[in-house]
């Protein structure tokens, strides 16, 4: 059995409490106290909380831009110093309070770069949760998989494979809820390759999830370059889902149109996170899949099916980042675009650490992925002369500190990336 | 299996007929007909005569079988066209230039899977070759465009920025992960979406490396005359030194590998990093080392691309070579040879692309091809089930055989 066994994916660090997060914390803080406060800008900014077709419409918020840096900033400091208190009595920040830091520290940049301007806050939330959701669920197929410990690289090719599928099948039947089932069944099909490949044969997972992406990459782009692009009226031109707001919470002002006007992608999404966090850590088959993934040897005495399981939450995984991928095409913009996905099955399994393996977390993270898509483009248009080539990488760098181990612990499931051999 | 257990029978003959079949090489080769065969049936189902035909195929079958047919040749001549030899061109050097474009395409996807292929060999697993070549890219474009010096000297030292920048961007991988333990994986996915942002933003600043008086899109301005990598067929051709790199690579990558004691430590790291543990090598030095090294030689595709134009630079010139390099790295199965055949092949198919869209055969099928290519490659249980390969063997005979041959006679 010659098999090449990659080290387990993720960083694992000690479990002693670090100061990490709170002296990251409180250069985050002083950094945005003195460049959006003392030294910001003092030209007004609105914020615009509702559109005008909005139910209920909120007047704009006018507020210096610096009052804005100065106010948030000293909050920000407010929140280091309880996160340094809690280091010292060996306690762990916990995580809500480090989102409602990151929020607090978004606001304050949007309200720096948009000195003098309009701050469209409804626009950006909306924007940012239609870009969240295929980042999103690309991330929950990737939990599900390295959860049972199977690492999956090949998100990637399975939101292409969504994409692709979504797009077609909706097009040449005129039915987009075919195209959508059909997406996700491909999608699976193709996490069925990883996953037979990777416990039956037991090839290196991550090189088994590369050249699936390589796969998949090669063959949408001769299909779209062969047939679509030739044929697009007939085969590449789906439409979209129908936004459907939901009565009653879409007329909540800010997050109501944001979050409840939006197309069936996004309430499957809705659905799917929170049911699969139940299933995850409140049901028995949830159990048994996280004792395959961190100890499958223990799980194997005690009679569950290590390859079974692993099997199964690999494939279903395949189903709802195939979802992820036709949120991509019918979900958002309609037709299939060479290379659709462009990394963001990268970015998922970026989301999917940066998430800690949590469902909640990683829609969290999700949502700062795009948020950060929607600023760049509107920073972009607003205040042409800030780099936002620096704004594109923040959430990376991000990413980056986090695998590295200054946020906290990151810890992936114990037996990800190592293959169980019944013995 | 019985396999092993073979009769006396069967003889030397029959072993060494059963360690070729086994071999890795046989795996690789048959992964290929494998590839062109699949890519083939694409080819057949995208031909509107075949599907035409395929229309009335019960009442006269050898119409359908002859589009295929044509569709299948068709598509293959016209790739070996565009990619060895041009047997419609008017003259010599149109003929020929189809080749010496292979080779000019093949120079960076033989360097970069040479640094793949490396830290495959130490264990990791380096898809970070597109962020590395593109830093190391970054520098060698400040020297090219920024940096007056005399002939010569320009473009040693930019080949060199090249090669160090992208060396120094894949140490940072190996240090971190050496520090924290970080996977490489991820680790590397990350840093190279920064590489490409600090790329774009370089290439998108006036003071700093955007093109003198460009637009508002991010493009630097071309090399300098001294620093660009000369031609070496003359300007007929655009085959240019790049290539002469990459070959030096081949044989650096050799020789540090299976001669070198670095190179025999790394190999024992990823053999066994706890064995190589014990045995008194620091192996989170190792990793520091293998990734910088693999960088370096990434940085040799980063001086192709970045000093073998003559035009400027986008922030695209990584193009698909970070992930090309991967399959190069696995189709050659890390050895210099095999890199060097994969990287030449790969080449082919990017420079076949122009003949085949001409006969209008979208000319993305060879990575349909590549694709299969390296999906068979990842998995020998699947070539040895279609192929009804032998396992893989335990005899040595024809090592023996080789040992006997270059030691003169018999020290073993």
């Amino acid at each position: 059995m010659n098999t090449v066994v990659t080290p387990g994916l993720f960083s694992q660090l000690d479990a002693s409490v670090s100061k990490k997060t709170p002296y990251l914390m409180g250069a985050f803080s002083v950094f945005v106290l003195v460049a959006f406060g003392f030294l910001g800008k003092t030209e007004t900014v609105a914020f615009q909380w509702t559109k005008e077709d909005d139910a209920i419409n909120l007047p704009d918020f006018l507020v210096a831009s610096n009052l804005v840096g100065l106010v948030l900033g000293t909050v920000l400091v407010a929140i280091t110093v309880v996160s340094f208190v809690l280091a010292q009595r060996k306690r762990v920040t916990p995580l809500w309070l480090t989102l409602i830091f990151g929020l607090l520290a978004v606001v304050a940049l949007l309200a720096w770069l948009a000195a003098g301007n309009t701050l469209p806050f409804a626009f950006i939330l909306g924007n940012a949760v239609v870009l969240a959701v295929p980042l999103a669920l690309g991330a929950m197929g990737g939990i599900m998989s390295e959860r049972v410990g199977v690492v999956n690289i090949a998100i990637e090719g399975q939101l292409l494979t969504g994409a692709f599928l979504a797009a077609v099948v909706g097009s040449l039947t005129d039915n987009l809820y075919l195209g959508l089932i059909v997406a996700m069944i491909g999608a699976a099909l193709l996490s069925m390759v990883l996953a037979v490949f990777s416990i039956q044969y037991l090839v290196d997972q991550i090189i088994v999830g590369v050249v699936l992406n390589v796969l998949v990459l090669g063959i949408t782009n001769f299909l779209y370059a062969q047939w679509l692009s030739n044929d697009g009226q007939n085969s590449n031109f789906p439409g979209t889902f129908p936004i459907i707001p939901i009565p009653g919470l879409s007329a909540i002002p800010v997050i109501g149109p944001a979050l409840f006007e939006a197309r069936i992608t996004t309430y499957l999404a809705y659905v799917i996170i929170p049911v699969l966090w139940f299933i995850l850590f409140k049901t028995r088959l949830g159990l048994r899949a996280r004792s395959v993934g961190e100890h499958p040897l223990a799980a194997d005495t005690v009679g569950i099916n290590v390859a079974l399981t692993r099997f199964w939450w690999v494939t279903f995984g395949g189903l709802v980042a195939g979802l992820g991928g036709a949120a991509l095409t019918i979900g958002a913009v309609g037709a299939f675009g060479r290379n659709m996905s462009g990394g963001q099955g990268f970015i998922a399994l970026a989301v999917v650490i940066l998430g800690r393996w949590h469902p909640f977390s990683a829609a969290a993270a999700a949502l700062l992925f795009g948020f950060s898509i929607v600023l760049r483009v509107w920073a972009n248009q607003v205040s042409p002369g800030i780099p936002t080539d620096f704004i594109t990488i923040v959430p990376y760098v991000v990413t980056l500190i986090a695998v590295v181990g200054f946020v906290g612990r990151v810890r992936a499931p114990a037996a990800t990336g190592k293959p169980y051999i019944k013995g | 299996m019985s396999d092993t257990t073979e009769t006396p029978v069967a003889g030397r003959g029959a072993t060494v007929i059963r360690e070729i079949m086994s071999g890795g090489a046989t795996r690789a080769l048959l992964s290929v007909v494998a590839g062109f065969i699949i890519g083939a049936i694409f080819m057949v189902f995208s031909s509107e005569e075949f599907l035409a035909a395929a229309q009335y195929f019960t009442s006269r079958p050898t119409d359908a079988l002859g589009a295929a047919w044509t569709a299948i040749a068709e598509g293959y001549s016209a790739l070996f066209r565009g990619s060895i030899y041009n047997y419609n061109a008017d003259n010599f050097e149109a003929s020929i230039r189809p080749m010496t474009e292979t080779l000019r395409f093949a120079g960076p996807l033989i360097a970069s899977g040479l640094g793949v292929a490396l830290a495959f060999r130490v264990g990791l697993f380096n898809i970070g070759a597109s962020g590395q070549l593109l830093f190391g890219a970054l520098w060698a474009t400040w020297i090219s465009t920024r940096v007056e010096l005399p002939w010569g000297l320009h473009l040693v030292v930019a080949v060199l920025v090249a090669i160090l920048g992208a060396a120094a961007y894949g140490a940072i991988v190996g240090f971190l992960k050496a520090r924290t333990g970080a996977h490489e994986v991820i680790v590397t996915i990350m840093l190279n979406y920064i590489a490409a942002g600090i790329l774009t933003f370089f290439f998108r600043t006036p003071e700093l490396l955007r093109e003198v008086d460009g637009g508002g899109t991010p493009k630097s301005d071309a090399p300098a005359e001294t620093a660009q990598l000369p031609l070496l067929l003359g300007p007929e051709f655009t085959l240019h030194a790049g290539f002469i790199l990459a070959i030096v690579g081949v044989f650096v990558y050799w020789w540090l590998m299976e001669r070198s004691t670095l190179g025999f430590r790394f190999r024992m790291v990823g053999h066994n990093a706890d064995a190589a543990r014990t045995a008194g090598i620091n192996v989170e030095r190792m990793f520091v080392l293998a990734m910088a090294a693999s960088g370096a030689f990434v940085g040799l595709a980063a001086a192709n691309q970045a000093l073998g134009v003559r035009a400027g630079l986008t922030p695209d010139i990584d193009g698909s070579i970070g992930f090309d390099a991967i399959t190069v790295a696995l189709l050659g199965s890390s050895t210099a040879p095999g890199v060097l055949l994969a990287g030449l092949l790969f080449g082919a198919f990017k420079a076949g692309a122009p003949q085949m869209q001409v006969i209008g055969l979208a000319p993305e099928i060879t990575g349909v091809v590549q694709g299969f290519i390296v999906l068979f490659i990842a998995a020998p249980p699947l070539v040895r089930a279609i192929f009804r390969l032998p396992p893989p063997q335990k005899t040595t005979v024809i090592a023996d055989w080789w040992h006997k041959l270059t030691t003169r006679g018999g020290a073993k």
